[in-house]
């Protein structure tokens, strides 16, 4: 049952060709079986899968069934999950049961979906390898000494093994993207506003956005239409109609014009992955589609401002991690200071302390002006980069991420280095765009992801292209062999 | 040397909204603690903070009460600092653009004169929660029911040049929240605090002195004494060729003292930069002027009107106006005594403020009424009762002893003697019993008078009509 896509278990639960708590327990079984190599799962829910998938069998018994009602899911750590530990990659929450849903979660249970378990991430979702995780390193299993991508590692890896038939993913500067590229997965990471951060453990609020990671697009699509809707829990979520994403799937593309930033084939970028894209996106043009080059000629910018506005963030949405009314707190801590101090140094990791400091200091009296004003500068120009890119096209697409999964421990010394492999996803999340990677081949046997970037709102449009490409290529059914 | 005082307050006014600024948790003052805390008050991870509107509401309500001009956009700020009992490790405030920007505030002095004050900004923000020491054996307990209560911050211009001044503005902003009502600004529950900004130069500089802040000031009367002393000391220490350091202080009730909390050396960098969870505030045109339409008269135009209207002078206006039950009290008051305005102004000022001052009531607990109230100002204008006899039966309506000031006359036989004839036989018995003084006053002791009028009022116990008195002893002594 693990080799078949979500629609297809959909299907098959549909025709009751298997049970839910057949399902359920079936991949309850392979996490059993292979995750103490790979380490994707921090939390696992056997005994409420269970009583989920019995639920919604006698959901279907009864004739309440909707699409994804009785189908397993993992959800990241990130996403707080009532009476169960949320952690989020974390020392500092490895204590913490929630005692809410976040709305991510509502609407899954709301769907009668099956939750698995929480999968592994980086500490508090800043890593682009796993490797920040309290919980250890995850391993890509398409070769165990290689990183799955980060910070959705977790549910990266235990999607590309088929520990679960499909996860959930946050992704701030590439979260979703790059590890669904690292893996071999469809992973989208919607409009800024699209899905609601309620109950979602802030990392940078006006970056993140939830998504799906899945082993296809209609899976994505399937995906989206539960997590997509306005929330008046959540500000920043956005009150747009929310459309049937599968309806449009198998559009023809003909006429559709792609543009490629030359900034996304220049230097940095691995010569074999960029074979495998242009291979793609001659695909791509194989359906229909036309191809121009456009520039953004910011794109450089995008990681520098990044790296002050993410941090900013971060370092005020985790002040309330303090060891005063939830999380790690030290022992016998001598006066409130000591309290803070030793709490936070022990809770925390060395990234997000470093990510902490930098934050604090660019929001410091004096360099206020100098960096986190100038950044949010550097982020418009991006925004209006990509408004004047998409009067020339109407999706944008490159390489998700310059390289294909490095080693565990290559870049943990370098966090320069670590903060590159995010170079082409970023943008777009300082842009609040919808972006997508998908399976586009092989480059020394490890998976490569073609990004497709749209213009807000475009999720249907975006998934309507990745599903044309799966219809006539084979990379999104690949599973390593260990696991098929 | 001579040396001037420059103040400025920053007035928090905690709003009467049923929820919290950021919240649904209710605000009810005193509840067990943590009750009214939700997730989002203890700050959970992955909450998220929407914006109460009724909030919005009441900040373009202050703008419009203090002619301001309102941000039309505004954005709220994090101000990051660490302490137990802010849940965050931020507060949720606004930093450089407050919903209400520059308006103005007029108030009385105690001689009448009318002063303009600036007022700078009011931004919106939440409350902090409290700290108990008490009853935790050595340890610190956090009640959140506080938490995300909504303030309206307002910083005015160093404009004030007193204490008296400063207590003035605080008690125009007091009345100005009441009338609006956007808040019960009642100082004992901490509804409105004050933080006084207080510095001294000599007189005739431009420039300002080093200023302190005393924080946290919470009645009309230690704001006074408050910044008095603080005067007091800052002057002396420069008259000792001391200078003043940019210092936060408390002001100790007990001690009437200030003391030094922290320095601007040891003050926070809080790191201020756009909440990105919650969207710029954009104010509507049509809501601005919806709201405007249902605004009371306010005090100031209120005032105006009283001196206009009614020939009040300037302080009377200004102690009426004070409450808006107060000024209407008074105007009820003013009809049912047919328009003896001033006479209703001193009656109510005078012996009504007094005596519930003294039973520490307010104007709406007053046992009597605006119309019995009018209707014994009546009878003094029609001569049935003179203001002496007036104060009696305004002891007996407020002690209840009659419905009205005809019945409590007519009970007690208090009506005034109005028969000439009647006085005039009083006259001449005391005329005939005084030989001695007679001659004395017609020698030329003309002070003699004022015994002869009190022999008479004496005899009449009180009720013989003073004016009537006065004729006729004149023409009798003659």
């Amino acid at each position: 049952m693990h080799d078949k896509t979500l629609a297809e278990l959909a299907a098959g639960l549909a025709r009751k060709d298997f049970s839910s708590r057949e399902l359920t327990q079936h991949f309850l079984d392979r996490i059993q079986r292979f995750d103490g190599e790979l380490n994707s799962f921090v939390t696992i829910c056997s005994t409420e899968a269970l009583q989920q998938a019995d639920a919604a069998d006698a959901a279907r018994a009864a004739g309440n069934a909707s699409v994804l009602t009785g189908v397993p899911f993992a959800q990241k750590d990130i996403f707080c999950t009532q009476g169960v530990k949320t952690a989020c990659g974390s020392k500092m929450l490895d204590n913490f049961i929630a005692p809410y849903n976040a709305a991510v979660i509502e609407k899954f249970n709301a769907a009668g979906a099956v939750m698995l378990g929480k999968t592994n991430m980086d500490e508090f979702a800043m890593g682009s390898s796993n490797e920040t995780s309290f919980y250890g390193p995850v391993k890509n299993p398409w070769d165990k000494t290689k990183v799955p991508g980060g910070s959705s590692g977790g549910s990266a890896a235990a999607v590309g093994a088929r520990l679960a038939p499909a996860a959930t993913g946050t992704d701030t500067g590439g979260s979703i993207r790059q590890p669904a590229a690292l893996c071999n997965l469809t992973g989208l990471k919607p409009t800024y506003g699209r899905v609601s951060r309620w109950g979602m453990i802030a990392f940078a609020s006006s970056l993140d956005q939830a998504g799906p990671m899945a082993q296809s697009a209609e899976d994505a699509a399937l995906m989206l239409n539960v997590m997509s809707g306005h929330d008046a829990r959540d500000s920043t979520s956005i009150v747009h109609d929310v459309p049937d994403y599968t309806a449009a799937l198998g559009d023809s593309i003909a006429g559709l014009r792609i543009g490629l930033p030359k900034q996304y084939f220049g230097e940095g970028l691995d010569a074999g992955v960029a074979k495998v894209i242009e291979t793609a996106i001659a695909e791509l043009k194989k359906l229909g589609a036309t191809v121009v080059e456009i520039d953004l000629p910011t794109s450089d910018l995008a990681v520098p401002a990044y790296y002050v506005i993410a941090p900013a963030e971060c370092s005020s949405n985790l002040s309330r991690f303090d060891g005063v009314r939830f999380g790690h707190r030290c022992e016998n801590p001598k006066d409130l200071t000591d309290l803070y101090k030793r709490s936070r140094a022990e809770g925390f990791g060395a990234e997000v302390k470093r990510r902490i400091m930098v934050g604090t200091y660019a929001l410091s009296a004096g360099y206020y002006d100098a960096y986190y004003l100038q950044a949010q500068k550097v982020r418009r120009l991006i925004k209006s980069d990509f408004e004047r890119a998409f009067e020339q096209c109407d999706v944008i697409a490159g390489p998700t991420s310059p390289s294909v999964a490095f080693g565990l421990g290559e870049k943990q010394a370098n966090p320069i280095a670590m903060y590159l492999s995010d170079i082409y996803t970023i943008a777009t999340n300082l842009a609040g765009l919808p972006g997508m990677s998908l399976p586009a081949g092989f480059e020394k046997n490890l998976p490569v992801g073609l990004q497709l970037i749209g213009n807000y709102w475009s999720e249907a449009r975006l998934l309507n292209v990745a599903h044309r490409y799966q219809q006539v290529t084979e990379w999104h059914r690949r599973i390593p062999a260990e696991f098929a | 040397m001579t040396w001037e005082v420059v103040i400025g307050l920053e007035v928090h006014v905690q709003l009467n909204t049923r929820s919290k600024i950021f919240s649904g948790s209710a605000t009810t003052f005193g509840a067990e603690p943590n009750t009214q805390a939700s997730l989002i008050d203890l700050g959970m991870p992955g909450v998220l903070p929407v914006l109460n509107q009724g909030a919005v509401r009441n900040a373009i309500k202050f703008g419009l009460g203090i002619n301001a001009e309102l941000g039309y956009k505004s954005v709220f700020a994090r101000k990051n600092y660490f302490y137990p009992d802010l849940p965050k490790g931020y507060q949720i405030s606004q930093m450089d653009l407050p919903i209400v920007g520059r308006g103005h505030l007029d108030i009385t002095l105690d001689d009448g004169v009318v002063k303009r004050v600036g007022i700078t900004r009011a931004h919106l923000e939440e409350d902090a929660g409290k700290s108990l020491h008490e009853d935790f054996s050595g340890m610190t307990g956090i009640d959140l029911n506080r938490a995300g209560t909504p303030l309206l911050e307002i910083v005015s211009e160093p404009d004030m040049r007193s204490a008296k001044e400063a207590v003035a503005y605080a008690k125009a902003i007091h009345a100005l929240i009441r009338y609006l009502d956007i808040s019960d600004g009642n100082m004992a529950e901490g509804s409105m605090r004050c933080d006084c900004n207080v510095s001294v130069r000599q007189k005739g500089s431009e420039a300002f002195g080093t200023r302190r802040e005393i924080k946290n000031v919470n009645s009309f009367k230690f704001i006074e004494k408050a910044i008095n002393v603080e005067v007091e000391w800052q002057i002396e220490e420069l008259e000792s060729g001391r200078s003043i350091r940019q210092d936060t202080v408390l002001y100790d009730v007990n001690k009437n003292e200030t003391r030094s909390m922290r320095s601007k050396e040891e003050a926070n960098d809080y790191r201020y930069f756009p909440d990105p969870d919650l969207l710029p505030v954009v104010l509507d045109e049509a809501l601005i002027e919806a709201i405007r339409a249902t605004l009371p008269e306010l005090p100031g135009a209120k005032r105006e009107r009283f001196v206009a209207q009614f020939g009040l002078p300037d302080y009377d206006a200004g102690v009426l106006v004070a409450s808006r039950d107060l000024a209407a009290f008074f105007e009820a008051t003013v009809t049912a005594a047919n328009g003896a305005a001033k006479q209703a102004a001193n009656w109510v000022m005078g012996d009504l403020l007094g005596a519930l001052n003294k039973a520490e009531k307010d104007i709406s607990e007053s046992p009597i009424s605006a119309q019995q109230l009018g209707g014994m100002i009546n009878r003094i204008s029609d001569n049935t009762i003179s203001g002496k006899i007036a104060k009696q039966v305004f002891q007996a309506l407020m002690d209840g002893e009659g419905s009205s000031a005809d019945e409590i006359i007519e009970k007690k036989g208090l009506k005034q003697e109005t028969d000439s004839g009647a006085i005039e036989a009083l006259i001449d018995a005391v005329i005939a019993d005084n030989p001695d003084n007679v001659a004395a006053y017609r020698s030329g002791k003309d002070k003699l008078f004022g015994f002869f009028v009190g022999e008479v009022m004496k005899r009449s116990k009180g009720k013989a009509n003073p004016g009537q008195v006065n004729e006729l002893l004149k023409t009798k002594l003659a």
